[in-house]
């Protein structure tokens, strides 16, 4: 497929791409990720639980909304990453791709659990109910069951090939899904009853959103890491056989 | 022979196959009126009750209906080998899926977009409820036959398949779910519900142009 002079130029852009280049790369970059996320997240709960001020119709109760917050911007900001990762693996059939959107789903799963957690949690007091059939609660559902079915359905495929593509065609029709399902939820919910608990009242003191995109940030930092070492297990699983992987020292010396 | 030539061909195939099965076709409109006479039993049989959840209980009731019947899309050719022969053409791969999906919405879908209008008089909905019924499911079903032939051909062969099929394919549903009962509520509620049925139509043909080929490549994978 590839002329020779693409071949050349095409390898300083690939040189990562391969599994075997990314796996030392991910193994630097992982302390200074989670050790960002630590930073960032004591600094976002320091602010939002120390300095910032109860809210004037919640009280402390809104807190929470530094950890629901960030989690519901994950959830939604991680499919659409696993889904550009797909599309090149679709395009350019790098392994690497489909395993980076492999190891983004369980992550991507967990921040929407945790949405849907932290939001019943505060919908129990501010609303008097743990669930509403609101259209940001359900479709935010509907997501969490997106990833569950893009999990299930990569674990279940033996064939290491096959896993890949299948996951990398089911985010694609996920991605294009997602936003008609998030609109037909809203428009479903209009229809029937009145957005009624979508108002948050007051707005936003900036310490408050200060420390919001801190957690945000912080959020971010977390998921970065973790999928960088579920990528590192998942390379290691798919190259046990192969020299590099048997020369790794952490390797090596477990066998010996 | 021409490519249209050649989708005719594997929809007359296909038909003819289903028609040696009939009995595959009846399982499904007897799940379908049997979810449907479930839910007066379980709720109570007031009319007022079953006028107001009648449209989405038989949407319901259609979906799933329409979800038992995915799996047997590929499932026997890819047994008995003939799914090989038919990757083995020069035509288009995503001709003779778009062909398949053809003969399948004609066999299982229409049949229960036919029957929900019967079940519709049963819940007592008045007649311009059920012409909105059969409307919304006759464009609403494309959808879940071709998104649904999606899904079976990426789980075809899988162990459990068939429940993995419907954790893929249902949360991607909702919309056609959410639009179909829709269009029947607000004709309930003294609307046209050609908003609804307008969103449906529009994804029918998003659905109908993307899903042959992304099946397609599924298809060859299970293949492999």
């Amino acid at each position: 497929m590839q002329t020779p002079t693409s071949a050349r130029s095409s390898r300083h852009w690939f040189h990562f791409s391969a599994p075997s280049t990314f796996y030392p790369l991910a193994g630097r970059a992982i302390p200074w990720f989670s050790a960002l996320a630590l930073v960032l997240a004591l600094a976002g709960l320091w602010i939002g639980f120390a300095i910032a001020p109860s809210d004037a119709q919640q009280g402390d109760g809104y807190r929470i909304i530094y950890l629901h917050v960030p989690t519901s911007w994950m959830a939604m900001f991680i499919y659409v990453v696993m889904a550009f990762w797909s599309v090149i693996h679709l395009v350019w059939k790098t392994r690497l791709s489909a395993l980076m959107a492999q190891a983004l789903a369980p992550t991507g799963a967990w921040m929407a659990l945790m949405s849907l957690l932290t939001g019943s949690l505060w919908g129990k007091p501010m609303w008097g109910t743990w669930w509403v059939w609101d259209a940001r609660l359900t479709s935010m559902l509907l997501l969490f069951f997106l990833y569950l079915g893009f999990i299930a359905l990569t674990r279940s495929i033996d064939d290491p090939d096959r896993a890949d593509q299948a996951g990398s065609i089911l985010s694609l029709v996920g991605v294009f899904n997602v936003p008609v399902i998030y609109f037909s939820v809203y428009w479903w919910n209009t229809l029937h009853q009145g957005a009624s608990v979508s108002s948050r009242g007051s707005s936003m003191a900036s310490v408050m959103l200060l420390a919001m995109l801190l957690m945000g940030l912080a959020a971010w930092m977390y998921a970065i890491a973790m999928t960088l070492r579920r990528v590192r297990v998942l390379i290691l699983q798919r190259e046990a056989n192969t020299r590099w992987v048997q020369e790794l020292t952490e390797v090596a010396a477990k066998e010996s | 022979m021409s490519v249209i030539r050649f989708f005719g061909s594997i929809v007359v195939r296909d038909l003819l196959l289903a028609w040696r099965q009939r009995g595959d076709v009846l399982v499904g409109l007897m799940f379908f009126v049997l979810v449907a006479t479930l839910f007066p039993l379980a709720i109570g049989p007031e009319p007022a009750w079953l006028l107001r959840i009648g449209p989405g209980v038989l949407w319901v009731a259609a979906l799933l209906a329409n979800l038992l019947a995915l799996p047997r899309l590929f499932q026997s050719d890819w047994q008995d080998g003939s799914l090989e022969q038919l990757l083995l053409n020069p035509f288009p791969v995503s001709v003779m899926v778009a062909g398949k999906f053809a003969a399948h919405w004609l066999a299982s879908s229409v049949p229960l977009a036919l029957a929900a209008p019967l079940l519709g008089i049963q819940y007592g909905l008045p007649s311009a409820q059920w012409l909105m019924l059969l409307a919304s499911l006759l464009l609403g079903t494309p959808i879940i036959t071709t998104l649904g032939g999606v899904g079976a051909a990426l789980t075809l062969g899988l162990r459990q398949g068939e429940v993995l099929l419907a954790l893929l394919v249902l949360p991607l549903l909702a919309p056609v779910l959410i639009f179909g009962s829709g269009a029947v509520a607000a004709v309930a509620a003294g609307q046209s519900g050609m908003a609804e049925l307008s969103l449906l139509a529009a994804m029918m043909c998003a659905s109908v142009f993307c899903s042959p080929w992304l099946a397609a490549r599924a298809l060859r994978l299970a293949i492999e």
